[in-house]
């Protein structure tokens, strides 16, 4: 019989090296899975890992896929390290496209550029207090935050889905349940930064509060607190810590982020609400975190690498016939592995002998 | 030296000539795209264009190459799918969603030299076709159908989203119910999806429990037909024959038939004479076709409902012919009147006696 056992140290060099292995032990296994279906797993690990990093035009794609990404992991990974296990970032994105939406929509016609940056504080307000109901209910009633968070995203949908038919919808659109597009009408378009990466205004935003998110984590007192929270509530709580707020604090924190990104997402690559405006970013955001290590610069490694495979695995499926699903599978194998390079970081497989 | 030089001239202009003979007909095979919004195996819409698909390759052999991405997303990720489709030398793409409009004509404008079917939308451009099929013939065959087997003169309808397709589709089969049951009520569930299995078959369960016994349906899965199944109840199928979820529940199929026209579509690709038109055929093309009808019909139901189909390929029948109001009792069509096509592409009332209102 098997049994793990924690390990008094557990090396650094190999924890900032998991994902690394996690990368290479999935191009291996992965490789396995495509000869398995008869397809040559040199070209489809070169379309996933390589051919989106260097191929211009997937390059000029990157960042568009990767900047939503990597700004809600970057929310959610503060909320994690203080042990706050938001799983709704999904509702949060859409509440937060919504919010912002609703005032440029509202504004339809007006042109300053005052528009968007109001679209955005309102995103970001709305994500954040959508993620303040989970936070509410866990100070108060010590409900379940990844439950709650993981419900309202179902919410949030069906509140989408009411408003494309009703308020929000294009009154020129043949009743069609969708929105004015916002990203062909001036002050509400996200303008763009640095083409060939795909880099928008909202990709600079989303840099800007990465390194904030660094400086919050190492340099300030509150992302001392919010460690301590994470790796021994009780110590924090000695120190003076209050749970309350940091529950509070991490969860506004990821439901803006969250927000902000459903945002930039409609203003830019989207265009419009359309009940399919959400896509899963909430959902791969939490692979990208974990991926990253739930550290900022880790964060925007695995966010590239992650939205790589989503080109990348676009198109392979037409060029090598490789199924969608077989792609889905492919970035599940990677957090596994990921996930299992950990515990054997941290604990020590041994053998137990059973006594006869 | 002069006459190496004629030479090299003579060279040169073959290889003009070459080049030019190129542009009008094709040389080696011809690349297809598909862009679906479902997975191939979703036994209904996405099944159906991806048959299609296999159609094309056993009528063309080695002169087609084909290829597809499914699960596309309606929005960013389509336009990049398309592009890269489109920048890896494919010749024609369909694009096989609603959704897929705005990206497919983005798209479009930047790749002059590839050729886009985009289904079931309304704007075009000189390398973008659109088509549809005219399901609401279908749906009247059906409707009749519904209208003779119904003991308890309650149908169901799940509906995806309230827009001109679904609300043609509604009315028509309300129509053709109406004409052999006059007693016939519609209860429709919007479920503000084409395919959510789970969402499907609540809606299918709900209408039970108001008392439906034949289901139709506007989405992709056979979920509702599979619930149909289990409560001894009727359904038609959607897009492709689904009996094998409801053997005992299905009375026919409106089946899809997209082979042909693509076959067409890609024929005229190869040989140069592509142009933008918009299709929208019925079941005298055979785009709108029908399972095998169910042996639980009585033979009157069954004679009636080929009868219909024989008439409507005809011309003789035209589902929407007055006297026909809206629902609000004012008059739509006029004794003997027959709606025309732009009316509708955009309709966007139900026609009198259907209860509820359209949501908006």
């Amino acid at each position: 019989m098997l049994r793990l056992e924690q390990r008094q140290q557990s090396s650094k060099t190999m924890l900032y090296l998991t994902p690394v292995l996690a990368v290479v032990s999935t191009m291996v296994v992965g490789g396995a899975l495509f000869l398995a279906m008869g397809i040559n797993p040199f070209d489809a690990i070169y379309l996933l890992f390589i051919d989106p990093f260097i191929d211009s035009y997937n390059l000029s794609q990157l960042f568009v896929k990767a900047s939503p990404l990597i700004l809600i992991a970057m929310g959610l990974s503060i909320g994690f390290k203080a042990g706050v296990w938001n799983i709704g970032a999904e509702g949060q994105f859409v509440i937060g496209a919504l919010s912002g939406g609703a005032v440029g929509l509202a504004l339809w016609g007006s042109t300053g550029w005052w528009i968007l940056p109001l679209m955005a504080v309102a995103a970001a307000i709305g994500g954040a207090l959508w993620a303040l109901i989970p936070a509410v209910l866990k100070i108060r009633f010590n409900a379940n935050e990844i439950l709650v968070s993981l419900m309202l995203v179902y919410v949030a949908e069906n509140l989408l889905a009411q408003m494309v038919q009703g308020v929000l919808r294009n009154p020129e659109g043949m009743g069609f349940p969708e929105s004015r597009n916002l990203a062909r009408n001036d002050p509400t378009s996200l303008p763009d930064f640095f083409d060939p990466l795909g880099i928008d205004a909202g990709g600079v935003v989303m840099l800007l509060l990465l390194a904030g998110a660094f400086f919050l984590l190492q340099k300030h007192a509150l992302g001392f607190q919010i460690k301590l929270t994470g790796e021994s509530p009780r110590a924090a709580r000695f120190a003076g810590v209050k749970p309350g707020i940091i529950i509070a604090v991490t969860l506004g924190i990821s439901g803006a982020a969250a927000g902000l990104a459903g945002l930039f997402e409609l203003t830019g690559a989207a265009g419009k609400l359309t009940i399919d405006f959400p896509v899963g970013y909430g959902f791969t955001a939490i692979i990208v975190a974990f991926l990253g290590r739930l550290n900022p610069i880790g964060i925007l490694l695995a966010g590239v690498v992650l939205a790589g495979t989503y080109i990348g695995g676009e198109n392979a499926q037409f060029l090598l016939k490789l199924p969608a699903a077989a792609v889905t599978v492919f970035q599940g194998m990677m957090l596994f592995f990921l996930l299992g390079f950990e515990i054997l970081i941290n604990y020590r497989v041994i053998r137990v002998r059973r006594a006869a | 030296m002069k006459f190496s030089i004629t030479l090299a001239a003579a060279a040169v202009m073959g290889l003009a000539l070459a080049g030019s003979a190129q542009a009008e007909s094709h040389e080696g095979p011809v690349k297809v795209g598909f862009i679906y919004v479902g997975t191939v195996g979703d036994n209904g819409w996405t099944y159906q264009h991806d048959q299609a698909r296999l159609e094309v390759e056993a009528e063309f052999g080695d002169r087609v190459e084909t290829s597809y991405v499914e699960a596309v997303p309606e929005g960013a990720d389509a336009e990049r799918v398309m592009s890269q489709m489109a920048r890896s030398g494919v010749d024609i793409i369909f694009t096989t969603s609603f959704g897929y409009m705005d990206p497919t004509l983005n798209v479009a404008a930047e790749f002059p030299d590839v050729v886009f079917e985009h289904a079931t939308g309304y704007k075009r451009a000189d390398n973008v076709t659109t088509y549809s099929a005219r399901f609401y013939e279908g749906r009247y065959v059906i409707g009749e159908i519904a209208g003779a087997m119904t003991e308890s003169n309650k149908i169901g309808y799940i509906a995806s989203f309230p827009i001109p397709e679904v609300v043609r589709g509604i009315n028509a089969a309300y129509l053709g119910a109406k004409s052999i049951n006059p007693d016939v009520e519609f209860k429709v569930v919007w479920v503000y999806t084409w395919l959510d299995p789970g969402k499907e078959a609540d809606a299918a369960n709900a209408l039970i429990e108001q008392g439906v016994d034949v289901i139709m349906q506007h989405t992709d899965t056979p979920s509702a037909m599979t619930i149909a199944e289990d409560k001894g109840i009727f359904a038609f199928g959607q897009a492709s024959d689904m009996a094998a979820f409801g053997p005992n529940a299905q009375l026919t199929s409106i089946l899809d038939d997209w082979g042909p026209y693509y076959i067409e579509r890609v024929q005229a690709v190869m040989d140069g004479t592509w142009e933008s038109v918009d299709t929208w055929d019925g079941i005298a093309e055979g785009m709108v076709a029908f399972a095998p009808l169910s042996d639980k019909l009585p033979a009157d139901v069954a004679a009636r409902a080929e009868a219909t189909i024989a008439a409507i390929a005809a011309g003789e029948v035209f589902p929407f012919t007055g006297p026909i109001n809206k629902q609000d009792g004012s008059v739509w069509l006029a004794d003997g009147e027959v709606a025309d096509d732009g009316t509708l592409a955009g309709m966007n009332f139900y026609v009198e006696g259907l209860d509820g209102s359209l949501p908006n």
